[in-house]
């Protein structure tokens, strides 16, 4: 009794593993990175002022700046537009602060209503009347500009990135969040029970992984696309049944090395039922490495759906995941490398950072690894 | 040994027939058909269509009568591309996806291992950190990305290579290609070759060959090396059967003329002679490649026997 | 008098952990003369390996020696490699405990007998196969020259330990460090083996320093003794007279951990507890899908054994010889053929459910402290299980008090009863293992190698405990060990075991004094040289 000096409450593996976690500064980091990207993608498209299906002609592939549009070389060029979609002709403008004075002239009278076309415009707004010529055919009006950041600059159909980057977040950590939870699901149970079984069924069991294994698994993901259409809600049950292949696999190596574990046996020997053995030795040992192996599969998932998305096959217009747009990006590139860029950090960095999360739960859980 | 090559070719078979039938049901139950996407098609000509191809019998004739073709190696006509038969397609295609895949896959296990048992016998220093970076990102950073990013440095940026296209298999044309299919397969080499190596140089009978005083290279590459190859080899297996039947990935955004398109546009189109094709084909590939493996091992480990 | 080989002078061996540093040797000098051996004693932690290791240079890359290791006139502590490998292998070398992993698996017997050899003495590869097949020879090997071609996996431990043994000879060196090279082996191999190096290192008149817990050993073979404990040399000296006349208490401590006393057999008419007839198990090995007929081994052989309330019968064998097999058996965790009574109630036929009531009656302890408590459980809660299962009704504040009451029956402390077993040392888990099976209030407990992955002190504690328990509730036992000092201080019956066949039986004086058969006379040999 002399090397358990003080009474205290014990220290039990998981809070070990915390503490070797909580030491771990790759995985800390990681843990915060991710759960300040989560509350961004959540919160984020409510505060970028744009919704993420809403297009602005004026400004269809607008390079991202922090400077807020429009700049002023290009208010002319959607001042013209405007008045041109009214069918007259502009004599003069000027610009006064932040309104813009536009004289416009006509062989007819003109409509009063033509403010409308400069309110339609992208780029103005709160347009009125200043002043009107006697017979109607002289009028000035004006318009205030309006002021639109494109932090990530906007796509070919002239929708803002960020808006869409964020939303895509949602939508892509949604996916693999959902579709890793499917595949751990149906991994553990299925590993379990054949582990768990052992015998015939045991090998059963595992001669079917065998040949899921040998089939190529893209031809199982587009199957299963092609069944239930291509449906987000059903996306993730699609790429959770194919991804559960390795999970039943480690699943049932652990379960079948527990069973021959002393502490089982000594259960046995106790009379403790099946039912005992399973939730009090089974269940707690088991968790570790289906923990670790959760975290390893949800960028898994991510990397899955965005390869689905890539090849169109993934979630369809307008909404958006990481790899839709990533795959908008690679055709634009050389002509509008940010639909590349911000769409290809943020899905990476995600990545690096459940990785170095998933590494840090091995280290943490599994200690003899290192 | 020569017997056990034989009766694994021999359950091959048996696999082989399990993956077809699977897959020929699967894709058959799915709806739509190779010839209902084609908008205004009338439909007496559509019935033609389908009465010449077979596809008016009933699912299981149409079952056997493609298990007999396939038996004497006729995987019939492509019906999206009625001008070739998938053989014709895949004596296109397969060398050039044979090709890059042989060169992603040399360049990832030499470089990938020489990293990862330069790096385990630096542990914990910077070149030890580096590799690990590089693993790291390799096996992080998705294909789709890195092959844009390429395009843009070395194609559009520094012009020191295309952006893509074949153009007859010229290096500049492929070296893109073989890049990016390397990276992810060369981060996971590497990675894999220094934990097992760190793993053997750790093990009993290394501090044997150390008390032993034997020279650090007998002891590094006779007796550690050789134990430590074992896992790579198994994981060789399978990435080389992945490289070698083409990348849909790096094909399309490269625009390589390989097979690893077939796939995707053919399940797409309903073209179903094409896709069981590809089936097979990966099948063969992947089976073969298991089986080279488990030969490997044999060699490489004694303790494994093979009766 | 000669002059030393090996002169070690204020070794200290650190090793740099999560936890900080962690001091494994802390200034040990000692020296080994020509034709010498001397033991190095200490229980496990002891740092007698690490010094050794280190002086070899054969540390985890996260630990540090610092001292001076004098061969000769050239200090190995801080040597280049290259000089340091034309020292060690050559002049000095090393076998060590672990003989299943301590070859390559991937090279051949003669490869790695040879392979030193040409390094060392720069001659061919005729001659050096000549040399290795002489060391075969040596080592007793039969069929040297097939035996060459072997791999490690095909041969038994015992000759893979002669193969070590002929690896480190064949350079004929003048020392020889040999770490615990017979604990992994069984009894009879164990002097085979130690027979075999006191004759070589006889014959060819080399210093030996053996690093070892048993103090059998130490007494049949050393001339010198070295005792260590927390990384410090606590006495040395004669090995007859540190057997006779220790001075340190440590020492004495270690000398009376032998096990000693003998149990009265109970009374003639106590009633019969376990009861088996004919007792058979056969085990299927391979077989299955596409793989053939599996094989057919028979594990336990028709035995038959009676246990009477109060009393312990030792099962004794080697490993593989079935006797853990046969307790299984007895208790129903393994299929078995013959007839089995418990309490004169036929339970051979009886289901899982139908056993389920009897297991309250029936504990069993087993070997390894590690691995036979779950680890994600309290010891509160290891200890109670059992009650979950046969007092379902239980409060659990009731439940936590008969945890209290087991855990101090074994003599632990009952505030630890939330602790993880990960925080207790080896003998601690024993007797959280005991306090699991106790706290039922069983008939019969079995004991499987109990104390075997103990040292000897906290042994002798753990058997002490054991009897203890027995008298005060009338327990019986079914005793299990390869140990025989052991099973001789417990048992008042014994039935040697082998190849799942009784071989001898009878009380410990009619076994012990006067074996009949071949096999426990060996046995004997091996336990009490």
């Amino acid at each position: 009794m002399s090397d358990v000096a003080s009474v205290s409450p014990g220290r039990s593996l998981w809070a070990d593993a915390w503490a070797r976690l909580k030491a771990n500064r790759a995985a800390t980091f990681s843990a915060l990175y991710l759960v300040l990207m989560t509350v961004v993608c959540l919160i984020g498209p409510l505060l970028t002022s744009h919704a993420f299906t809403t297009i602005y002609p004026d400004y269809v592939r607008t390079p991202p700046s922090l400077a807020p549009y429009p700049r002023a070389d290009t208010i002319e060029k959607s001042l013209r537009d405007a008045v041109k979609r009214a069918r007259i002709e502009i004599s003069g403008w000027r610009q006064e602060g932040a309104r813009v004075f536009v004289a416009v002239s006509s062989a007819k009278p003109i409509d009063e209503r033509v403010v409308r076309y400069l309110d339609r415009s992208d780029t103005f707004e709160d347009a009125k009347v200043e002043e009107k010529s006697a017979d109607g055919l002289k009028l000035t009006m004006s318009g205030r500009v309006e002021h639109k950041y494109f932090y990530f600059g906007t796509d070919n159909s002239g929708r803002d990135l960020l808006t869409r980057t964020l939303i895509a977040g949602r939508v892509s950590l949604a996916i693999g969040l959902l579709a890793g939870f499917v595949a751990v699901a149906i991994g553990v149970v299925y590993g379990a029970t054949s582990g768990l079984m052992g015998g015939k069924t045991d090998e059963v069991m595992m001669r079917i992984v065998d040949i899921l294994y040998s089939l190529p698994f893209i031809f199982f993901v587009i199957m299963l696309v092609v069944f239930f259409g291509r449906n987000f809600v059903l996306m993730f049950l699609a790429v959770g049944a194919v991804l559960w292949l390795d999970m039943a696999r480690i699943v049932r190596g652990q379960a079948l090395s527990l069973r021959r574990q002393e502490y089982v046996q000594a259960a046995e020997a106790l009379g403790v039922r099946q039912s005992g053995i399973l939730i009090r030795h089974i269940i707690p040992n088991l968790l570790g490495p289906v923990v670790i192996y959760m975290t390893l599969l949800v960028p898994q998932v991510i990397i899955l759906e965005s390869f689905l998305s890539f090849l169109g096959l993934g979630v369809q217009e307008p909404m958006a995941s990481w790899g839709v747009l990533i795959s908008a990006g690679a055709k634009n590139i050389g002509t509008a490398d940010w639909l590349l860029v911000f769409p290809s950090i943020f899905l990476t960095s995600t990545l690096f950072a459940l990785n170095f999360i998933g590494d840090g739960l091995r280290d943490a859980l599994d200690p003899k690894d290192r | 040994m020569l017997r056990y090559v034989l009766r694994r070719l021999l359950t091959a078979i048996p696999t082989l027939f399990v993956i077809v039938t699977i897959s020929f049901f699967l894709m058959r139950v799915a709806p739509g058909g190779p010839f209902n996407q084609e908008k205004g098609l009338n439909p007496v000509i559509k019935a033609n269509l389908e009465r010449a191809f077979g596809l008016d019998l009933p699912l299981w004739k149409q079952y056997f009568v493609y298990l007999g073709n396939l038996l004497r190696g006729d995987f019939g006509p492509s019906y999206n591309l009625p001008d070739f038969t998938v053989a014709e397609l895949f004596a296109a295609g397969l060398p050039i996806s044979l090709q890059l895949g042989t060169a992603a896959l040399v360049l990832s296990l030499v470089i990938g291992c020489a990293m990862g048992i330069y790096a385990a016998l630096r542990q914990n220093s910077w070149i030890d950190y580096l590799v690990t970076a590089v693993a790291t990102a390799g096996s992080t950073i998705p294909t789709f990305v890195i092959a844009p990013v390429y395009q843009i440095i070395f194609g559009l940026l520094l012009r020191w290579a295309p952006v893509g296209g074949w153009g007859d298999g010229t290096f500049a044309n492929k070296i893109g290609p073989v890049i990016t299919l390397a990276l992810p397969f060369l981060a996971i080499f590497a990675r894999l070759m220094r934990g097992s190596m760190i793993e053997a140089l750790h093990t009993h009978h290394i501090r044997t060959a150390r008390a032993l005083g034997l020279s650090d290279y007998s002891i590094i590459v006779r007796h550690a090396l050789r134990g430590a190859l074992l896992p790579v080899v198994s994981y060789a297996g399978p990435a080389a059967a992945a490289l070698l039947t083409g990348s849909i990935i790096v094909e399309s955004i490269f625009q390589i003329p390989g097979v690893g398109r077939y796939f995707v546009d053919a399940a797409l189109n309903r073209d179903y002679t094409l896709v069981m094709g590809t089936v097979v084909v990966i099948a063969i590939f992947t089976i073969a490649f298991n089986l080279i493996v488990d030969l490997l091992y044999a060699v490489l480990d004694p303790r494994v026997r093979y009766e | 008098m000669a002059e030393p080989i090996l002169a070690l002078k204020n070794i200290k061996v650190n090793f740099q952990t999560l936890d900080g540093i962690v001091e494994a040797v802390k200034g040990v000098s000692l020296d080994v003369k020509a034709g010498e051996t001397v033991a190095i004693v200490g229980e496990s932690g002891s740092g007698k390996s690490q010094l050794m290791m280190g002086t070899m240079g054969l540390l985890a890359s996260n630990g540090s020696i610092a001292g001076v290791a004098d061969y000769r006139g050239t200090n190995l502590v801080g040597l280049p490699k290259p000089e340091l490998n034309s020292i060690r292998g050559r002049k000095i070398t090393m076998i060590f405990q672990e003989p299943m992993t301590s070859l390559d698996p991937l090279y051949t017997i003669g490869n790695q007998l040879i392979e030193p050899i040409m390094h060392h003495q720069k001659i061919g590869w005729d001659q050096a196969n000549a040399r290795a097949i002489d060391m075969m020879k040596l080592v007793k090997i039969q069929e040297p020259e097939r035996r060459m071609g072997s791999y490690p996996h095909e041969m038994s431990g015992g000759q893979r330990q002669r193969v070590m043994i002929a690896m480190a000879l064949a350079n004929d060196p003048d020392l020889l460090i040999a770490d615990e090279p017979t604990t992994a082996l069984d009894v009879t191999i164990q002097a085979e083996i130690l027979e075999l190096m006191a004759s070589l290192q006889k014959r060819l008149g080399m210093g030996m320093i053996f690093i070892t817990h048993d103090l059998n050993i130490v007494r049949r073979i050393a001339s010198r003794v070295v005792v260590m404990r927390y990384g410090e040399v606590v006495e040395e000296g004669d090995a007859k007279a540190i057997f006779k006349q220790p001075k340190h208490a440590y020492t004495k401590a270690l000398l009376d951990a032998e096990p000693s006393g003998r149990k009265a057999p109970p009374a003639a008419k106590a009633p019969k507890i376990l009861d088996g007839t004919s007792v058979s198990v056969t085990f299927k090995i391979g077989g299955g899908f596409m793989a053939g007929p599996p094989l057919l081994l028979k594990a336990v052989d028709r035995v038959s054994v009676t246990l009477k309330q109060g009393q312990t019968i030792g099962i004794v064998g080697e490993s593989g010889s079935g006797k853990s097999t046969l307790a299984r058996a007895l208790l129903r965790l393994v299929p078995s053929e013959g007839a089995i009574s418990f309490e004169g109630k036929d339970i051979a036929k009886l289901d899982r459910e139908e056993m389920r009531p009897l297991r309250k009656q029936i504990q069993i302890v087993l070997q390894d402290p590690f691995g036979s408590l779950s680890p994600r459980m309290t010891a509160g809660q290891i200890v109670t299980e059992g009650l979950l299962v046969h007092e379902p009704s239980m409060t659990s504040r009731k439940r936590d008090q008969r945890a209290v009451q087991a855990l101090e029956e074994v003599q632990l402390d009952p505030k630890l009863r939330n602790r993880y077993p990960h925080e207790f040392s080896g003998g601690q888990r024993q007797r959280i293992a005991i306090a699991r099976a106790i706290i039922l209030k069983p008939r019969l407990i079995v004991l499987d190698e109990p104390t075997s992955a103990l040292d000897r002190q906290v042994q002798s504690q753990i058997i002490e405990l054991l009897r203890n328990l027995q008298k005060a509730n009338n327990l019986s036992y079914l005793f299990i060990s390869h140990d025989l000092a052991v099973v001789r201080a417990m048992a008042d019956h014994i039935i040697v075991m082998k190849d799942g066949r009784v071989v001898e039986q009878g009380t410990p004086d009619e076994v012990l004094e006067n074996p009949r058969e071949p096999y426990t006379k060996r046995l004997m040999a091996a336990a009490f040289a």
